[in-house]
């Protein structure tokens, strides 16, 4: 029953949040984090409460019948896997209403409401089990997301929001095509009309049915990760997205993809996700060379820290694909540290551009003198973001490039390529807005304490991350075991691929 | 026909009691209110002797009609929706000068044109109900005889839709000459060489081009937009919902699923379903008109209706039962927002009269977004249940071409439905305040039928269970 107040006291906080802006403009904002510190302590509950026999997959979980017709079954369940992601979206969760703080003065009490649906909607897709309801918790978060791009976002954010909404909902309509062919094969062999994950999971399929199927649900992911070449809403919607929206959207939604792939992908189709593994690796590293590349060449400094997204999203494929323990455990941490690291620098961003009103790296410079404390911690997420020891990243990307050099040497040099491209585009970043010469003049306000506490509060996460990484893998391990147990794939035999 | 015959037709023959009570009404004293409530009366017999005469069924009532579970549950779906458009009428025409007591009158005739053709298994009874809702629809459609877009809406409607009569016409002789029966099973066979196909094929292509054109599916789409954006708001509600449930009930009949199946039959279908779904999203990407929006989208969903009717199982048919109570809810919502918009001047249907209305009328707003959103197939809405239930179908029937060109131009779709969204949503420079109030019967119908869209859209079971137990679904 947890699980259903996770979701429920989200959806409450929103409408109470809309009301209660009639009153006050701080009122929404208030509410907002007291239901998330409220989905804290139930997770709290959660994880206390947990069955510690290795017997049982989940910490907890609700089944209810939904539409018996269908076979269709409301059914929430949790194991390691969903309680980290669970974690960061209320991590994530905290950061987004505190970075809205001063920034959305309009529609507070609308805007809160989608924020509070988002996380609902994310909240739910980790939860998931039945997957007509992962489909329709997928595409249900897009439509707050989607509002908070098109009313709060910047110049372009009509053109940003209706691309991320056609994109996703067009590889969504995919996965549901897939969903609904798994569903009928399924019946076809057991006679059961289910959409139950665990029924579903061995089902026999023919291996061109496999691979197809497969190719629905991985387009979806791949748009969502994303996954060159279907990366092209990423840089608009993050670009145009108010903070609070681009925060939410590469801590939390990029997840999504990286969470659909390791729960559904390959454990429902190994086969032919083994047939597919050289394809994906090899996207995987385009996209890291390709994501810091562009990062490079950019001038808008917040499209820069999304291209820099899809560079360390491409690890989290690499490391999926190349499914064994080391590359399990990198793709994970990757794709918790990222949620901190880049949802930090997107905080630093729309900071930066409050107080100066520009994204234009070519109109910043010299604002170390001015404003030390926000270059300072921009600096340290930059050495985050380019993998350096010690801070959380650098543990996650290690772990993938250990685990991928079991698969395959080469695709691993290009990939440790990549994380020497990521030391130009970090560096050319803090250069050319922090160092050299204020030639604009720029005087601005440095952090405020609300700022302060939420970069402080990411840097001692990235940093216990970098140290003490084993609390993380821990609580993963099971979970991974799990999913690893579910694919009879051992990983020797993808040793044997180029 | 015996007594349990005509206890057997007791919703229609209450219905044809309304029209007299009406006509005299009418006669009596002239006034809107009265004329309004004894429309909806009679409407709400007729509803509720559906369940009276439920425990008759199935019954044949001469070689015309049929009653059964499957034409109980349209003609609930229709007399719903007649309902709610009586609704809709009293508040929008209470706005305009002149006489609008007649148009209760034709509303009722149609709706028993349309019952009657989801009852029929005879062209004769189909003929009938089907002139009946034609010829009301004409001055239905014409009513605001002082507007030259309805006016030309009205002659556009008259002109083709006795085209399409005739061709339908000529349809049923031919398929006569063959078979020397007019009774719908006489179409069922196509495969054995008993019948003649030179002659079968062509009747029942013609006849298919005479519902066609009812349905307004591609290439004979031509009448449709004209029509929304001619037509009174509850008129063309009218046109959207009541009358093409009626056809597609009937077209459901006529082609049995072994006919559909037959090569030459499931082609034509194919190519219409197709050329529909494409032609309808492409056309209204660049409408500015919200009536020709709907219109343009109305040719798409019926275009993936047919894909659901091209699927050809008893499943297909739940879907199809499931996805036009999902689309009369929508759209009686979206043509109700629009007649609580419109002023006594013209229709509210102009994209610019729609900015900003969410910060202005926010409830309002929020229906009409749920609708939108529902029409586009998005979770947490009846429309995608619908939606859902096609594209099983569809997978079920292995129809996969079918049901990608589905998946696709519905992407298509969702931008024209976003940039309605988005403009609902939009700053606007001085929000005037709004002089149009929400009476409060169409506020219950509007807030009802948004219930209903989320409701079901969330919890389909109850509605699912009611179409299974009359039409006869899966498991």
């Amino acid at each position: 029953m947890i699980l259903i107040f996770l979701i429920a006291t989200l959806l409450l906080g929103g409408i109470l949040a809309a009301i209660s802006a009639r009153w006050s403009t701080n009122l929404p904002r208030w509410i907002s984090l007291a239901a998330i510190a409220v989905d804290l302590g139930l997770s709290a509950r959660i994880w206390t409460g947990r069955s510690l026999s290795a017997s049982k997959t989940w910490y907890d979980e609700v089944d209810w019948n939904w539409v018996p017709n269908f076979g269709i079954h409301f059914h929430l369940a949790v194991d390691g896997l969903s309680f980290l992601m669970l974690m960061l979206t209320f991590f994530i969760g905290i950061i987004a209403v505190l970075c809205s703080w001063t920034e959305i003065r309009e529609k507070i009490g609308f805007f809160h409401f989608n924020l509070m649906w988002v996380l609902a909607g994310i909240v739910s897709v980790f939860l998931a089990m039945d997957l007509f309801l992962f489909y329709f918790a997928w595409e249900l978060m897009l439509i707050p997301m989607y509002f908070l791009i098109v009313i709060w976002g910047h110049e372009r954010r009509v053109y940003a929001g209706t691309k991320f909404f056609l994109f996703t909902q067009c590889s969504g309509l995919l996965m549901l095509i897939a969903i609904l062919a798994l569903y009928f094969i399924h019946h076809q062999t057991t006679g059961v009309y289910t959409f139950e994950y665990s029924e579903l999971l061995g089902t026999t399929l023919s291996s061109s049915a496999e691979l197809a199927i497969m190719l629905g649900f991985f387009i979806a992911f791949a748009v969502k990760l994303p996954v060159v070449p279907l990366h092209t809403w990423l840089p608009d919607a993050h670009t145009e997205a108010p903070t609070a929206g681009s925060v939410i959207l590469a801590g939390l939604l990029l997840k999504t993809g990286g969470y659909g792939l390791l729960r559904f992908v390959i454990p429902l189709f190994p086969r032919a996700a083994h047939e597919f593994t050289p394809v994906a690796l090899a996207l995987a590293v385009f996209g890291i060379i390709y994501g810091a590349v562009m990062a490079f060449s950019q001038t808008d400094l917040k499209r820069l820290v999304a291209y820099t997204s899809v560079s360390h999203l491409g690890f989290v494929l690499l490391g999926i694909f190349s499914w064994n323990p080391l590359a399990l455990q990198g793709a994970i941490m990757t794709m918790i540290c990222h949620g901190l690291s880049t949802g930090a620098l997107f905080v630093l961003v729309g900071g930066l551009q409050e107080r100066i009103h520009t994204r234009d790296l070519n109109r910043m410079g010299g604002l170390w003198a001015v404003a030390p404390r926000l270059s300072a911690s921009a600096l340290f997420f930059s050495l985050a973001s380019l993998g350096l020891p010690g801070l959380g990243d650098f543990v996650g990307e290690f772990l993938v490039l250990l685990g991928s050099y079991k698969v395959s040497v080469t695709l691993t040099v290009f990939a440790t390529g990549g994380i020497l491209a990521s030391t130009f585009y970090a560096l050319r970043m803090m250069q050319r807005a922090f160092f050299g010469p204020n030639t604009n003049s720029w005087r601005l306000p440095d952090l405020t304490p609300r700022e302060l506490l939420m970069i402080s509060a990411m840097i001692l996460g990235l940093l216990w991350l970098g140290f003490y990484p084993q609390p993380v893998l821990n609580i993963f391990a099971p979970a991974m075991h799990n999913l690893q147990h579910e694919v009879q794939m051992p990983a020797a035999t993808l040793g044997s691929q180029p | 026909m015996n007594a349990t015959d005509t206890l057997a037709l007791l919703p229609l023959l209450l219905l044809a009691g309304t029209t007299i009570v009406v006509m005299l009404g009418i006669a009596a004293k002239r006034s809107h209110k009265l004329t309004a409530g004894l429309t909806l009366t009679g409407f709400a017999a007729s509803f509720l002797s559906i369940f009276a005469v439920a425990r008759l069924v199935p019954r044949q009532v001469t070689s015309l009609l049929l009653l059964d579970g499957y034409a109980l549950f349209y003609l609930g779906l229709i007399v719903a929706s007649a309902a709610a458009v009586a609704v809709l009428s009293y508040q929008y025409f209470a706005k305009h000068d002149g006489q609008h007591e007649e148009l209760y009158l034709l509303l009722v005739l149609a709706t028993l044109g349309c019952s009657v053709l989801v009852m029929s298994v005879h062209f004769v009874s189909f003929l009938l109900g089907l002139e009946v809702l034609s010829v009301s629809l004409y001055g239905m459609v014409a009513y605001f005889t002082g507007r030259g877009q309805a006016l030309e809406a009205g002659i556009k409607y008259l002109v083709l839709a006795s085209a399409s009569a005739a061709f339908l016409l000529f349809g049923m002789a031919l398929i006569y000459a063959d078979t020397g029966t007019m009774a719908f099973s006489s179409v069922a066979d196509l495969s054995v060489g008993k019948s003649n196909l030179a002659l079968l094929l062509p009747g029942i292509a013609l006849t298919v081009t005479g519902i066609g054109f009812k349905l307004g599916v591609v290439p004979f789409h031509l009448w449709i937009p004209d029509v929304y954006q001619g037509a009174p708001a509850p008129v063309s509600a009218f046109v959207a919902t009541t009358s093409k449930t009626a056809l597609v009930g009937l077209l459901l009949r006529y082609l049995a699923p072994g006919t559909r199946q037959s090569p030459a039959v499931f082609f034509l279908f194919a190519v219409i379903a197709i050329a529909s779904m494409c032609a309808g999203n492409l056309l209204a990407l660049r409408q500015n008109n919200v009536k020709r929006v709907l219109a343009y989208s109305s040719i798409a969903h019926f275009g993936y209706i047919l894909v659901a009717f091209l699927a050809a199982s008893t499943m297909a048919s739940g879907a199809v039962a499931f996805y036009l109570v999902a689309y009369t809810v929508t759209i009686l919502a979206a043509f109700g927002i629009i007649a609580v918009l419109s002023t006594s001047e013209a229709d509210a249907a102009d994209l610019e009269q729609y900015r900003g209305l969410f910060w202005r009328r926010p409830l309002l707003a929020s229906v009409f977004t749920a609708v939108l959103l529902s029409l586009a197939g998005i979770p947490a809405t009846m429309g995608f249940v619908g939606k859902f239930y096609i594209l099983a179908s569809g997978a079920n029937a292995s129809a996969w071409l079918l049901i990608i060109v589905l998946v696709l131009t519905s992407v298509i779709g969702l931008f024209y439905y976003l940039r309605i969204v988005v403009t609902l949503f939009s700053e606007v420079p001085e929000p005037q305040p709004s002089t149009q109030r929400l009476d409060w019967s169409t506020a219950f119908l509007l807030g009802g039928l948004a219930v209903l869209l989320i409701w079901f859209g969330v919890y389909p079971a109850p509605l699912l269970n009611l179409i299974r137990a009359t039409l006869g679904g899966p498991n």
